[in-house]
């Protein structure tokens, strides 16, 4: 049994490798064009992207729209990190951000372990309870990051420039995801008490707040560097080694993802999806793993955000408006729900319909027939096939295995009463 | 219960739950000790099932007030009294349809995983060893219950009868120390009610249980239950041994309408 696992690993690991490998040799010879390169680059933020939708709506059940908009705020959030550090030297939006998700994530654990103790406390009270915390942390923090910003801009400046801004890009990644996550949980603690479908309306409706924020962000928000509705420039691009970060946050996505799932904690979150009532009478604290889920499925957002803003190194509003926010859905219901190997295919295969079949090889114009291809594509999926492209399959690594059963003393097997019929 | 010296596992006094003008259980007490076979009975619509909701945790009582061992659990969350060890079954079967057998068991036995979401997401050695205990430890519940070769099977591609047992089953990986049966033999054929019986005495001296069920085939009910609760629109109207029960006038006309219980009379004088 083990050896097999093993064997499993190897295979989806060498794979994945492989391909990385085979892509970057592609490059060099340059049949892979800087182009396509994007485009992969792009599938796989997707892919990113999808897997945390997949783990909230495929796993858990619950219908989200709101993973564009949370994709969104992880994208400009590292933007804004970057472009001070690499325009202004300034550390200011990183140190104010690191410490705001470091003692807002702290203050909300602590809190949520006191609350859930408390008896009768409904979901909006706590909700309060939360905000005003974050509220106190992100002010401190602030105030913190202003006062440590001339060090850390020196001991920063002090480094290799290419050292220094690798230190930068792998943080404002991070922070992306963890800002993401923070903001999910605190949108969904009162919005996740709402049944699936009305879960989705509030969702798709802190899409398109987050969209007409952004569109305000120079005015509204006070960023000057994000130019509202004009786009945001001057973000660095991470070209030479971007794909490699992009893959290895890939591959660590998926690993997290499978292990999550395939442990008992998985088991928890897809027995919300199967029956919430059943789950809640076998000891699920349904409410925990809803948002446990819904919080992760946002990190992955996040940290694809992150990963496109330097990837693409132009973030405009339109991107992230709530149409669009159908991809992931698109994707992840195409790929099938519930299967991450169809996630993964799926995304890719978007990718490259949206903007390579359809931009590159057909005459100009015919870009726009995505709106026209893809419900059309969805229609008939819903007719022939609506468990997806890959239904339940997995890929060897990702599908889980049955543990074989234990042979049992004799004696004990007999005392188990038999069954007279059936 | 004069002389009984075993102690009290569930305790509920006074319990109402009013649905709108409804009241659908109205002062309905009952007490429970270790190692109990207890069954509730009733016609149609008088309250059994909302007394479960009520002890589970489904519905908070209008009023009233449940204790299990020393704790109150009145209006507690139903995933917490499943972790003090209460477990039950359903009417309607509840399984977790698209499931393994093998996963619908292991999800209820999550609460004693003994391994944080950590050890989960680096499958470190701790998981490892604690993933294949709570494997095992499923595994040894269905083979119990004479599943084990099911293990991989889809939970609803299970005929009836097995998906009766192995909601039993799951509802005996939580480890509690009560379990509710919700009509446990509905749609079973006479045999299958008869395996059934000697499968709850069974797992009552296995499991040191305590049981109540609800249950509408008088042939279970009385050939099982050591003590019997009658409800007739929200009330307790009687309680008492099977015996007891049988010969109650206000059962007999409960079931089958005023004026039964003297027919009955006389049809036996007759015999």
């Amino acid at each position: 049994m083990f050896k097999k696992i093993d064997r499993n690993k190897l295979i989806f690991f060498g794979g994945l490798i492989g391909f990385y490998l085979v892509i970057q040799v592609l490059q060099l010879m340059g049949i892979v064009t800087s182009f396509l390169s994007t485009i992969l680059s792009m599938g796989t933020v997707l892919a990113i992207v999808s897997l945390g939708l997949n783990l909230i709506y495929g796993f858990n059940g619950q219908f989200s729209l709101g993973q564009w908009g949370f994709y969104a705020i992880g994208a400009y959030s590292a933007a804004d990190i970057t472009y001070r550090w690499s325009n202004n030297q300034d550390t200011s939006a990183l140190l104010v951000l690191l410490f705001s998700v470091i003692l807002v994530g702290g203050a909300i654990m602590i809190l949520y372990r006191t609350l859930s103790r408390l008896r009768g406390l409904d979901a909006l009270s706590a909700f309060v309870i939360y905000l005003l915390a974050t509220f106190g942390f992100v002010f401190l923090s602030i105030k913190l990051g202003g006062l440590l910003t001339p060090a850390m801009n020196s001991a920063l400046g002090a480094l290799p420039e290419w050292l220094s801004f690798t230190i930068v890009y792998i943080l404002a990644v991070l922070i992306a995801g963890l800002v993401a996550a923070e903001i999910s949980f605190l949108f969904g603690l009162p919005v996740l008490t709402l049944g699936s479908d009305y879960f989705g309306i509030a969702t798709l409706g802190f899409s398109i707040i987050v969209k007409v924020l952004l569109d305000n962000s120079d005015t509204l928000l006070g960023f000057e560097e994000m130019k509202g509705a004009r786009g945001m420039i001057g973000i660095p691009k991470v070209d030479d080694w971007g794909w490699f970060a992009v893959f290895a946050f890939f591959m660590i996505v998926v690993v997290v993802t499978r292990n999550l799932l395939h442990s008992s904690f998985g088991r928890a979150i897809i027995s919300v999806r199967e029956d919430e009532i059943a789950a809640k009478a076998m000891g699920i604290d349904v409410g925990f793993y809803k948002t446990l889920t819904f919080v992760i499925g946002s990190l992955f957002a996040g940290l694809a955000g992150g990963l496109y803003a330097h990837v693409n190194a132009f973030l405009h509003p339109d991107t992230f408006n709530f149409i669009r926010s159908f991809d992931p859905l698109i994707v992840v219901v195409l790929g099938g729900l519930g299967s991450m190997t169809g996630t993964i295919f799926a995304s890719y295969a978007y990718l490259l319909v949206v903007e390579w079949l359809l931009r590159q090889i057909l005459p100009p114009g015919f870009e726009n027939w995505r709106f026209v291809v893809f419900p059309v594509i969805l229609l008939i999926m819903m007719l022939l096939k609506p468990n997806g492209l890959f239904g339940n399959f997995e890929m060897p690594f990702l599908r889980q295995l049955l543990p074989p059963l234990k042979k049992k003393p004799a004696a004990e097997a007999a005392a188990a009463p038999q069954e007279a019929a059936q | 219960m004069s002389a009984d010296n075993r102690e009290t596992i569930l305790q509920a006094s006074g319990l109402v739950m009013q649905f709108g003008g409804l009241r659908a259980v109205n002062n309905f007490d009952l007490t429970l000790k270790k190692g109990d076979l207890a069954g509730l009975i009733g016609p149609n619509g008088a309250g059994k099932t909302t007394v479960f909701n009520m002890i589970t945790g489904v519905y908070t009582p209008t009023a009233g007030k449940i204790e299990f061992g020393d704790q109150e659990i009145t209006g507690l969350e139903p995933f917490r009294i499943n972790q003090m060890g209460i477990a039950r079954t359903f009417q309607n079967i509840r399984l977790f349809p698209t499931l393994t057998v093998l996963d619908n068991v292991r999800i209820a036995y999550h609460p004693h995983a003994g391994y944080s979401m950590m050890d989960g997401i680096l499958h470190n050695k701790k998981f490892q060893v604690k993933e294949r205990e709570l494997t095992e430890r499923a595994q040894e519940f269905l083979s119990v219950f004479n599943l084990q070769d099911r293990q991989g099977e889809i939970a609803s591609s299970l005929p009836y009868g097995e998906q009766r047992r192995l909601e039993i089953a799951r509802a005996l990986a939580a480890e509690p120390r009560l379990l509710l049966l919700d009509e446990p033999a509905a749609g079973m054929n006479p045999n299958e009610s008869v395996a059934l019986m000697d499968l709850i005495h069974f797992i009552r001296d296995r499991f040191k249980l305590t049981i109540l069920l609800i249950e509408h085939q008088m042939r279970v009910v009385m050939g099982i239950c050591e003590h019997i609760t009658v409800m007739d629109f929200g009330e307790v109207i009687a309680r008492g041994n099977p015996t007891e029960i049988q010969a109650n006038t206000r059962v007999v006309e409960a079931y089958l309408g005023p004026g039964a219980a003297a027919l009955s009379e006389k049809f036996r004088r007759k015999k």
